[in-house]
């Protein structure tokens, strides 16, 4: 929904002492369940991040979540789905070149960063897509992954 | 105008040959040599042709010899249909010119753009300018799909890679590995100002060894971006070369202010283009007259010229402008 996304951008501080003190609550919950259920849930998980993501973020479910390196801005709602900061076309409002009636994803990502504690992982590099992830859910798979690590 | 030439075969038809390697140089083409040189180098844009002529392609380099020191080949530029920036390089590379090809994430995928840059290091081209792209939507097929598979900072990391460790993303290894000099642009001019600095930060940091930026209209803009850039230490990691381009009248420059995303004209350049008797004339002295202010700002490496259909009046421009000194640029015409 444009309008929560908007809201997340302009609260990043406050979704990132969420995000920090929920993520690792609910990545230790779904190793639990996967252990368990042996992915057997996994569908229900992806739907409710779905659900819930799709609320907050406009997220487009790519599988390759980096919001909190974002200032909370999905840059899947870029319509270049550019994912290392703006492109060369950013109207002088900070309005989307394409859709003139949307802020530049990157410019509510950057406004959103400034006012985070960690405002520098913007500046990690991120590389393209894996669209292999698309429609799956980035926190069973960083469930997943952690556990292969631990 | 040299095409006779061309046509009775002066020109012969030869792969570009690469220099020889050279310490601390990444590619084996004339356009780094120029810059590690240290001599203030000029860049043309040249606008591929809606033809299978590829006397065009000739004629329009043809108007930049002994003023420029490389070509540019748009990739599809604002979206629309032309020449692809591949071939119009490979053509411009048998004669012996140093082209920089242009990829626009735009219309390729990561296989797509792998396999080019191969190609155009087989065909000698030893420059490329990474770039997102104009969206589909503001050329003349609003309804192709969009790819963009990468951005221009992915595509950096991407070239970078084949480069230096020589395999494809996937890892599989590549015998003789182009060896490019990486370009790429920014705009100094696009909101939030404050962050410009840190995106061109972070495309130096994934592997740019050069920027042409958009065009330059307001010189005190570009004079605070530039002596930010030299602050953070960014001017001994890549050489930059501002970009800057004629206004063929008010209307048009009213017309780009308004229709082409991204390009930022300040109301002293209308004041001066409505109260000329030769509009056009005076766009060209006020790009003439940017190159100039260009040359002087600290940090810089020389200049990208934008002339769309004005790519005759290039050389004159460059000349009255004397930023290229004494100093001749290689031309085909010294060489055959």
């Amino acid at each position: 929904m444009y309008r929560a996304r908007l809201f997340a951008s302009k609260h990043a501080r406050a979704y990132e002492v969420i995000y920090n003190a929920t993520s690792p609550v609910i990545l230790s919950t779904l190793r639990v369940i996967n252990k368990i259920t042996k992915g057997r849930l996994d569908r229900p998980i992806t739907w409710s991040e779905k659900i819930i993501k799709g609320f907050l973020f406009d997220c487009q479910m790519c599988g390759n979540c980096v919001l909190s390196s974002t200032g909370m801005a999905c840059p899947m709602n870029c319509p270049k789905t550019l994912r290392n900061g703006p492109c060369g076309g950013v109207r002088e409002n900070g309005n989307c070149e394409v859709k003139p009636e949307m802020k530049c994803v990157w410019v509510e990502a950057w406004s959103g960063s400034s006012k985070m504690k960690n405002n520098l992982a913007i500046q990690e590099i991120q590389f393209a897509v894996n669209h292999t992830h698309k429609g799956s859910s980035a926190w069973i798979r960083l469930a997943k992954e952690n556990k292969q690590i631990t | 105008m040299t095409i006779p030439e061309i046509n009775n075969q002066t020109y012969t038809f030869h792969p570009g040959e690469l220099l020889p390697e050279l310490e601390g140089h990444i590619s084996r083409g004339r356009f780094e040599r120029v810059l590690r040189n240290g001599d203030f180098a000029v860049t043309a844009e040249l606008a591929p042709p809606d033809s299978t002529d590829r006397n065009e392609v000739f004629e329009q380099a043809a108007l930049f010899d002994g003023f420029v020191d490389a070509i540019n080949a748009t990739d599809g530029s604002g979206a629309n249909c032309h020449m692809s920036s591949v071939v119009v390089c490979a053509l411009l590379s048998y004669i012996g010119y140093s082209p920089i090809m242009q990829i626009s994430c735009r219309d390729k995928n990561r296989i797509a753009i792998q396999g080019d840059l191969l190609g155009a290091g087989a065909l000698s081209i030893c420059n490329v300018l990474a770039l997102t792209g104009d969206d589909v939507s503001a050329g003349d097929h609003p309804e192709a799909k969009r790819v963009f598979d990468l951005d221009s900072i992915s595509l950096i990391t991407l070239i970078k890679k084949i480069r230096d460790e020589g395999s494809f993303l996937s890892g599989r290894k590549i015998t003789n590995p182009p060896q490019m000099f990486v370009g790429t642009s920014i705009n100094p001019f696009v909101p939030p100002v404050e962050s410009r600095i840190l995106q061109l930060e972070k495309k130096i940091n994934a592997g740019a060894n050069f920027i042409q930026t958009q065009y330059c209209f307001d010189m005190p803009m570009l004079k605070d971006f530039m002596s930010k850039t030299v602050d953070k230490g960014l001017t001994e990691k890549a050489f930059f070369l501002p970009g800057v381009g004629t206004l063929a009248s008010s209307r048009t420059a009213r017309w780009i202010k308004n229709n082409v995303p991204g390009v930022h004209i300040p109301d002293s350049i209308f004041k001066r283009l409505e109260g000329a008797e030769d509009q056009k004339k005076e766009g060209q002295k006020i790009c003439t007259e940017l190159m100039q202010e260009v040359k002087e700002i600290e940090g810089v490496s020389g200049v990208h010229i934008m002339a769309y259909k004005q790519e005759e009046c290039v050389a004159q421009m460059v000349k009255e402008s004397g930023v290229l000194g004494n100093r001749k640029p290689w031309s085909p015409k010294d060489e055959y």
